[in-house]
């Protein structure tokens, strides 16, 4: 019989738990998943009577509604739980937030938070599976997944491919899943952009090339994805203003001539127009901006339904 | 009386380990010989085991008055005890600060209470330890504290740091200097490089350090006043700290020993308890620090015992304080991982651990001689043991050691002739 | 002791597959808005296999698709590896039209009600049917197929394993006793 890969009752709190071939079955059920969101009738009855809960103590809407839809799309129930005028600001601690909701019965928790490590606190105080919506600047590994997966889906594979990640890497928590990630599925990965938005020592830590000049970044990529760039940096005093940014990093046509014909062009969003990426390639032929969203729904689908469907592995790996 | 009999003993004046027994009258260590007979005393037998004299650390947070559900002076007096320490010095960051003669006599008063560990006060060099005004120096002095400091802050303003060392220069007493630029430092939780860029953490980059601890050099250099650098957690540090050593200026400094075994490597998994100021450096820094101890750079051995709660270090990393707990383990970890593994002789450790410390606080502390004060502590070096948090006798458990497995085990811990620790 | 009994080989097999196909012609009097879709594992070459059969005896083009029922089946809290889903593929509007259902063995029937509810989800087909090679009998549900290659009575702690050439290398059914 053919082995199959159990992912039920995991964390996943970054990509560097997973292996190839599970990230390859995750892609092969997000397919599945797509399949069923372009359906008329979206919804499957998979995970019917378990409850999910999403904490959101930082906020970000669109990652909630991609996951939030997910859950609603398995048949799952999904309680929600943001910072703003929840018992947080009364100065009530995570712990206590995770008794509490534990006590409700809940199945799974996605959790997001601006400080690192917090997902794998929620697991120790839960002991039920977490999903990493994002931990401050540290990783995001589902936004990995589905960036993955969408190049995954259209180049067949991300074996050999050049990738070119340009922006604010220093503050991005996209960054450090997508270069994990997509150094194990076999990509070569360029990080590019201003040296004061550059964690030290990226090289060595994360295998991966580092560029200033973003030509140099993108020559023959298949690839390139442009990360938000917020105007606060410029207040930190890491980068003189916005239109030195866009003139040297933003992405045009005129830099796209520099890379393979073929090139995806992505971002996590949500995008500034004109500043990080022009209009002109945002909306080109290239661009597989709004595909990453949709694409989003159908990986958080298919990782809800592989950690929540099935029994654990009693052996240990 | 009390006899300890067969015993390795330290003698602090020869710098050697040599078996003896030790006869300690009533306050004092009144004979050191081979064989001594002696009728009204009670024998304690310490063959097998070594006499060291009593610990001494210059750095330590007792939290007395102000944060006492993380320690008092009477809870780090026993945990200090159990890691077989004698006398430790306290630093000024309680609540109120210890920048005025009212605090100071508060925990002098409490420190006798505690029959025990002898307890040393550092004082302010700012007023609330604000970095703004220069702290009542002259009578914090008149009322008894061995040395000044801002630790835990850092004067940030030069003109001030300057007009600190300037004014207290007068006075045979070290300003203890806790080196960190706050613009460079800012955010940071983790040492900057590697396990920042692994962890997404905002980064504490050496340089935070190094240019502060410059800066301290050259102002102990102008105003002719004793340095002494807390906390060293850098491979320039050391370097500076060398280099002004040969240029004559009177600096002095201290590693701890977690900046001496671990390095940022624990910080992977988001362990609270690996959370510190100044943080665990890379293997270079480490290794480093650990070559300016046996050179000479560094001088002694502190703890930066930081006490902590558990409600406090079970937040989120970001919010966790930063500090760890360290007498119960300091012997233990650093015979472990230097003296038995043949980095450091025995008798070098013990004496960054004694007289070393006491010489910079010009206290006649930490030594094991005839006539001496009978301060000192029973170690049996052959017993393995895991560090556990069910031991600790701090009120705090915030140790990185937890869970290690170390040699070295405390049987007593005598202090002014009276037991203070009994395994 | 298990002991393993070879129920019906290719020849057999063959044979009955053949007759499948002709009473689901004789019974909708021809294949007009036939769709037939094969249930995966093994329901999938038997829905190609039956289909490439009426279109022969039919000499008419019919849809043929596939249906992975793993996201609703009702026991996936239960089973102890993940199965891959596989795509299920009906590159047609089921609609009004009239469905077969294809599947290796019927026995609980919580199967062909996963199929049914997978299948009712991408629209509202005129009316579907079941076909089954072998029906064993120990039926949890009130569901029964309408055509049927064998009737197979067997016990709980009996299995039957249905091999094809596509999956298996071979066409052979076996009755495994433990
Ligand atoms: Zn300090």
């Amino acid at each position: 019989m053919k082995h199959t890969l159990n992912l039920t009752g995991r964390n996943l709190f970054d990509l560097d738990d997973y292996s190839v071939e599970e990230i390859e079955k995750i892609f092969e059920t997000a397919k599945v998943m797509k399949k069923i969101n372009s359906r008329e009738y979206k919804k499957i009855p998979t995970l019917r009577g378990k409850t999910v809960a999403t904490l959101f103590f930082e906020d970000s809407t669109r990652t909630r509604i991609s996951f939030e839809l997910a859950v609603k799309r398995l048949s799952a129930d999904v309680v929600s739980f943001t910072t703003a005028g929840s018992a947080m600001k009364k100065g009530e601690g995570i712990q206590d937030t995770v008794y509490t909701l534990n006590a409700m019965g809940i199945d799974l928790y996605v959790v997001r938070h601006s400080c690192p490590g917090v997902p794998q606190l929620v697991n120790k105080y839960s002991n039920k599976p977490v999903l990493n919506a994002g931990d401050g600047r540290h990783s995001h590994p589902t936004q990995a997944l589905l960036d993955m997966f969408s190049i995954w889906e259209k180049k067949g594979s991300l074996k050999g491919l050049k990738i070119t990640i340009v922006g604010d890497i220093l503050h991005s928590r996209v960054v450090r899943s997508n270069l994990i990630g997509m150094k194990k599925m076999g990509a070569e990965v360029v990080v590019c952009g201003p040296r004061t938005l550059m964690p030290p020592k990226i090289e060595e830590v994360y295998g991966v090339q580092c560029e200033y000049d973003l030509k140099v970044a993108i020559k023959d990529a298949d690839v390139v994805m442009g990360l938000r760039m917020q105007l606060e940096r410029q207040n930190e005093g890491l980068f003189p203003g916005l239109g030195e940014y866009t003139s040297r990093y933003g992405l045009s046509n005129k830099m796209l001539e520099f890379a393979k014909d073929d090139i995806l062009v992505m971002h996590p969003g949500p995008m500034n127009r004109g500043v990080e990426i022009l209009p002109e390639v945002a909306d080109s032929e290239h661009s597989i901006i709004i595909e990453q969203v949709t694409n989003g729904v159908a990986v958080r689908m298919a990782l809800l339904f592989l950690i929540l469907g099935g029994k654990p592995d009693k052996e240990v790996a | 009386m009390i006899l300890l009999k067969n015993g390795m003993v330290y003698l602090s004046e020869e710098k050697k380990i040599v078996k003896n027994d030790v006869l300690i009258d009533k306050k004092i260590i009144k004979k050191i010989a081979p064989a001594i007979e002696e009728k009204n005393a009670e024998v304690i037998d310490c063959a097998g085991m070594h006499i060291f004299p009593g610990f001494v650390d210059l750095h330590c947070h007792l939290r007395d008055p102000g944060y006492t559900y993380k320690e008092d002076i009477a809870s780090g007096a026993e945990s200090a005890a159990k890691g077989g320490y004698t006398s430790i010095c306290c630093m000024p960051n309680t609540k109120p600060t210890i920048d005025n003669i009212s605090t100071l006599n508060y925990i002098m008063r409490k420190a006798r209470d505690v029959k025990g560990t002898k307890i040393f006060v550092i004082g302010a060099m700012s007023k609330g330890l604000e970095g703004k005004e220069i702290a009542n120096i002259a009578s914090l002095v008149k009322g008894g504290v061995v040395g000044l400091s801002d630790d835990g802050n850092c004067i940030q303003v030069a003109k001030l740091q300057l007009n600190v060392m300037r004014y207290a220069s007068i006075y045979d007493i070290p300003m203890i200097c806790h080196s960190e630029d706050y613009s460079l430092s800012g955010e940071g939780q983790v040492n900057y490089g590697y396990m920042s860029t692994k962890l997404g953490l905002p980064g504490i980059p050496t340089l935070a350090e190094e240019i502060m601890v410059s800066r301290d050099i050259m102002l102990a250099d102008v105003t002719d006043s004793q340095v002494h650098i807390a906390h060293a957690s850098t491979k320039r540090t050391v370097e500076l700290i060398r280099q002004a050593k040969k240029d004559g200026i009177k600096i002095t400094a201290e590693v701890t020993p977690h900046h001496l075994v671990l390095t940022e490597e624990a910080c992977d998994g988001f362990d609270t308890n690996t959370k510190m100021k100044p943080p665990l450096r890379s293997e270079q820094d480490r290794v480093a620090l650990f070559e300016g101890l046996m050179d000479g750079t560094i001088d002694v051995i502190a703890t930066d015992h930081a006490p902590h709660s558990d409600y406090e270090k079970e937040l989120e990393f970001m919010k966790a304080p930063f500090g760890v707990i360290g007498f119960e383990s300091a012997f233990p970890v650093l015979y472990s991982t230097l003296v038995r593994n043949d980095k450091m002789k025995l008798e070098e450790l013990v004496a960054r651990m004694t007289s070393k410390p006491a010489d910079i606080i010009k206290k006649e502390v930490g030594l094991l001689k005839e006539g001496a004060p009978a301060d000192l502590n029973v170690f049996n070096l052959e017993e393995f043991f895991t560090f556990n948090e069910s031991e600790i006798l701090s009120k705090s458990k915030n140790s990185p050691f937890l869970g290690m497995k170390m040699w070295g085990k405390i049987h007593y811990t005598i202090c002014d002739g009276k037991f203070t620790w009994k395994l | 002791m298990s002991t393993k009994k070879r129920i019906l080989d290719e020849k057999e097999m063959e044979r009955i597959l053949k007759r499948l196909a002709n009473e689901v012609i004789e019974k909708n009097k021809g294949c007009e808005g036939l769709y037939i879709v094969g249930i995966h594992t093994r329901g999938v070459p038997l829905a190609k296999r039956i289909t490439h059969y009426i279109e022969k005896f039919e000499d008419e083009k019919i849809h043929v698709g596939s249906l992975d029922i793993t996201l609703y089946r009702d026991d996936l809290a239960h089973i102890e590896h993940q199965p891959v889903i596989q795509d299920s593929i009906l590159n047609f509007d089921i609609e009004g039209k009239h469905i077969l259902l294809i599947d290796d063995v019927l026995n609980t029937g919580r199967t062909a009600r996963a199929a049914l509810n997978a299948i009712l989800d991408y629209g509202r087909p005129a009316f579907i049917q079941l076909l089954v090679i072998i029906d064993r009998g120990n039926r949890e549900l009130p569901i029964q197929a309408d055509f049927v290659g064998k009737h197979l009575p067997t016990s709980k702690d009996e299995s039957v394993q249905v091999h094809l050439k596509e999956v298996d290398g071979a066409d052979e059914v076996f009755i495994i006793k433990d």
